[in-house]
């Protein structure tokens, strides 16, 4: 038989958990509160930036935060302005945002989307952020992307690059600059046929989670499109470090080669093993054996060292870019912290620029009024040259960059160069391919 | 045949790296009766002692080069390393590609050294409590350290490259009588498995032909009766946690050029080690290493396509799945002793 215990403590503990919890609801839909979540009503608004601080991506974290603290200060006037120089749009004045000057609080995602769930939501609550941004994976964009919805507020995503963000998943309140899996299959297949020939067997090692997937599909299909053939698609599981189980059974398969649907760790790890078993060194069906990475990112490509030499990929944006805007944003950034931005850093700093202007071209910090400025919003001199942020699903349709690892970088940042800047045309497709409903934008209150 | 062998090969190097740690596991388990979950720290410690000797041997400094331009459009300030200007360019540059097996000699000291404060400054405090507080705080240590390499390193895989001569692969077909180009293995999984090879023959001699060891042993057996023979067992055992350390240390050292290492590698490893620690028997040297080649060779042959087209995931169970299997059928593992762990 059980004896209950009750104490004064544990039935006010109880009572606080229990209350908090029945009043969240009701706070996220923030019914209690005038216009909408988290009006600022000082002379100051806070933005929140949801970067990770911790975990495996922590340094594109850290890159993301220092563009963001380069965002903020641009936008109170403060530095050399930074692509505020360049930016069509002229509402933003340096003077903050609709006269409030930014302040900013940071999130910790881990990389986990509970965590980084949990640290929005702090911000919305605690912090009062109006609006959330930043992250480095397309797992916790996703889950964050609904909690903003969820609690009225507007999130800019960071790195993503899964179809699912802006396609099945996309949500009214969400919004992306990044480029994603389907646009780096249609800029590479090309280059890649154009310089391996159209009678080629691939070999898909894939990362076995959202982002893997979309990828994977989006380059079989374009290289299929070519005449390549799939030899195989295996999984990999996202805790994988040796490869090499994973590669020895390329060395019997007729592939000549290999596409790595990895990033990050996984991407250093399998590319890594790849060479070591000397794929590259090896001819098949009388050609050279080669391998792809589809997204490529500077700092990931740092870690694999020379490995990455003459190894064709896609990014969203690269520091040696000579438009007005990316010459622009290399020298704020890298005068403030000496070195060059990742294209995490730029995604990051772009999307901080495009809320704040569209809330002063708005009127309003009201997500709804936000969204529909963002909506089918075109710019110029963010350093991606002409670019379109399309109503129909929040995703920014601009020219695409296939990349290559450089043969002699002269310096430590200097890894990759790029081999071909894809028109728009190239990559946009049918925002109805990917399914998923926008649904309405919720202001909260 | 061929995918046979390449699996075999790819089993022995991942159960050399599962060998050399759980034989760490073990030595500190058998003599101080420590479950020492930090013990995959100790790995990644060792790899970034790779990675220290060769920042500390590529110390540079600048020399301005006005014809080229930095990505500021300043003079491009190029990196001289200080060997250079010490030894010349050649020999400057031969340290610095021998940097990983270089790292032994300063990884071994640094290994013991961490090993012993380790030991002495917070371990020693737990030797009464349950395993499950050993656990716990042996856990925490282990976060702790590798935030601490997180601080210094980074979050992100540091390239910590081979020497020139162990680039590349040799092709066991064409020199046994295969299809060339068929079963390549690289140089330096081989020159590892060789390695773990050297040093689990070194413990092993180091335990059986020394007076040392011989103590050891005995302390292992017997604690007490040791200790009523005026020995002081505790300093011994102190410097085998030493030694446990250097082990796992130097499996992380010569790990490096595998993969790039990073500030979780140790986690990674650790929790398969103890499985195999477990699978070859508590307390049991021979059996750690045992276990360790044949759960390192079982996973290779569970990662084999035509068995995951069968077995979808098997790979990543297939070592739980033994691991049940040898305790439901042989609960003190493979070679465990009697009463280990059973009090």
């Amino acid at each position: 038989m059980s004896k209950l215990n009750l104490t004064r403590r544990g039935v006010l503990q109880t009572g606080v958990v229990a209350g908090a919890g029945l009043t969240l609801p009701t706070y996220l839909r923030a019914e209690s509160h005038a216009g909408f979540t988290n009006a600022p009503t000082g002379d100051t608004v806070t933005l929140g930036f949801n970067v990770p601080q911790s975990g495996p991506y922590a340094d594109e974290g850290a890159d993301e935060l220092r563009a963001y603290e380069l965002a903020v200060e641009h936008l109170n006037g403060g530095g050399d302005g930074g692509l505020l120089n360049t930016f069509s749009s002229k509402a933003l004045q340096g003077n903050g945002i609709l006269g409030k000057k930014v302040e900013y609080v940071t999130g910790d995602t881990q990389t986990k989307s509970d965590a980084a769930r949990a640290s929005a939501r702090s911000m919305i609550e605690k912090d009062g952020a109006v609006m959330i941004t930043g992250g480095s994976s397309s797992g916790v964009a996703v889950a964050v992307q609904a909690l903003c919805q969820e609690a009225g507020v507007i999130f800019m995503a960071g790195l993503t690059h899964s179809n699912d963000t802006t396609g099945k998943d996309k949500k009214a309140n969400g919004f992306r600059h990044f480029f994603n899996s389907y646009m780096s299959g249609a800029a590479l297949a090309p280059i890649l046929a154009a310089n391996y020939g159209n009678d080629r067997k691939a070999y898909h090692l894939t990362a076995d989670y959202n982002w893997g997937y979309t990828t994977e599909e989006a380059v079989r299909t374009s290289t299929e499109a070519l005449g390549w053939e799939t030899v195989a698609t295996v999984l990999t599981p996202l805790t994988q470090t040796d490869f090499s189980s994973y590669i020895t059974p390329i060395l019997q398969s007729d592939a000549d080669v290999l596409v790595l649907n990895h990033y990050g760790g996984n991407m250093v790890n399998s590319l890594t093993n790849a060479v070591q078993f000397g794929l590259r060194d090896r001819m098949v069906n009388g050609k050279q054996f080669e391998i792809v990475v589809p997204l490529y990112s500077r700092l990931m490509a740092k870690g694999a060292g020379a490995n990455v030499k003459g190894i064709f990929g896609s990014t969203n944006w690269h520091w040696s870019l000579q438009d007005e805007g990316s010459k622009a944003f290399v020298k704020s950034f890298g005068t403030k912290y000496g070195f060059p931005p990742s294209q995490a850093a730029h995604t990051c700093y772009v999307q901080a620029l495009l809320y704040a202007d569209a809330v002063e071209r708005g009127g309003s910090f009201n997500p709804c009024a936000v969204g529909e400025a963002l909506k089918d919003f075109e710019f110029d001199g963010m350093g991606n040259g002409p670019t379109l942020y399309r109503g129909e699903d929040h995703q920014c349709f601009k020219d695409v960059l296939v990349v290559k690892g450089k043969e002699n970088p002269t310096s430590e940042f200097d890894l990759l160069e790029i081999v071909e800047i894809t028109p728009v045309s190239q990559v946009t497709y049918d925002a109805s391919i990917f399914g998923g409903e926008l649904g309405a934008c919720n202001p909260g209150a | 045949m061929e995918a046979i062998i390449l699996q075999v090969l790819n089993g022995l190097d991942k159960g050399s790296a599962y060998a050399l740690i759980a034989l760490g596991l073990t030595l500190i388990f058998g003599t101080l009766g420590v479950v020492n979950f930090a013990h995959g720290a100790l790995f990644m410690i060792g790899a970034f002692c790779a990675v220290t000797l060769s920042r500390i041997i590529s110390i540079s400094h600048e020399v301005v080069d006005n014809t080229q331009t930095d990505f500021l459009g300043n003079p491009l300030k190029v990196d001289v390393p200080y060997v250079y200007d010490w030894f010349g360019q050649a020999t400057g540059d031969a340290l610095i590609d021998w940097a990983v097996p270089l790292s032994i000699l300063f990884a071994i000291p640094v290994m013991v050294g961490i090993g012993v404060a380790m030991e002495r400054g917070l371990i020693k405090h737990f030797y009464k409590r349950p395993h499950a507080d050993q656990i716990l705080v042996t856990f925490g240590l282990a976060i702790v350290l590798q935030e601490i390499i997180k601080y210094f390193y980074g979050a992100n895989p540091i390239p910590t490259p081979a020497p020139d001569a162990f680039r590349g692969s040799f092709d066991f077909g064409a020199a046994f009588g295969f299809d060339p180009n068929v079963i390549i293995y690289p140089y330096w999984r081989l020159v590892y498995f060789g390695f773990a090879a050297i040093i689990i023959g070194a413990v092993f001699a180091f335990l059986q032909f020394t007076t040392f060891g011989m103590v050891v042993r005995a302390g292992m057996a017997d604690r007490e009766t040791v200790q009523l023979l005026g020995i002081n067992i505790d300093r011994r055992f102190t410097l085998m946690f030493g030694i446990a350390a250097a082990v796992a240390g130097l499996a992380g050292v010569m790990y490096t050029p595998i993969n790039s290492p990073n500030y979780h590698m140790g986690m990674d490893f650790l929790v398969l080690s103890f499985v195999v620690v477990v699978v070859g028997g508590m307390g049991s040297l021979p059996g750690a290493v045992l276990a360790g080649f044949l759960l390192g060779i079982l996973e290779s042959f569970a990662s084999m396509r035509e068995v995951l087209n069968i077995l979808p995931g098997l790979n990543q169970i297939i070592i739980y799945l033994v691991a049940i299997i040898i305790l439901l059928t042989r609960p003190r593992g493979l070679m465990g002793r009697k009463g280990v762990m059973e009090d």
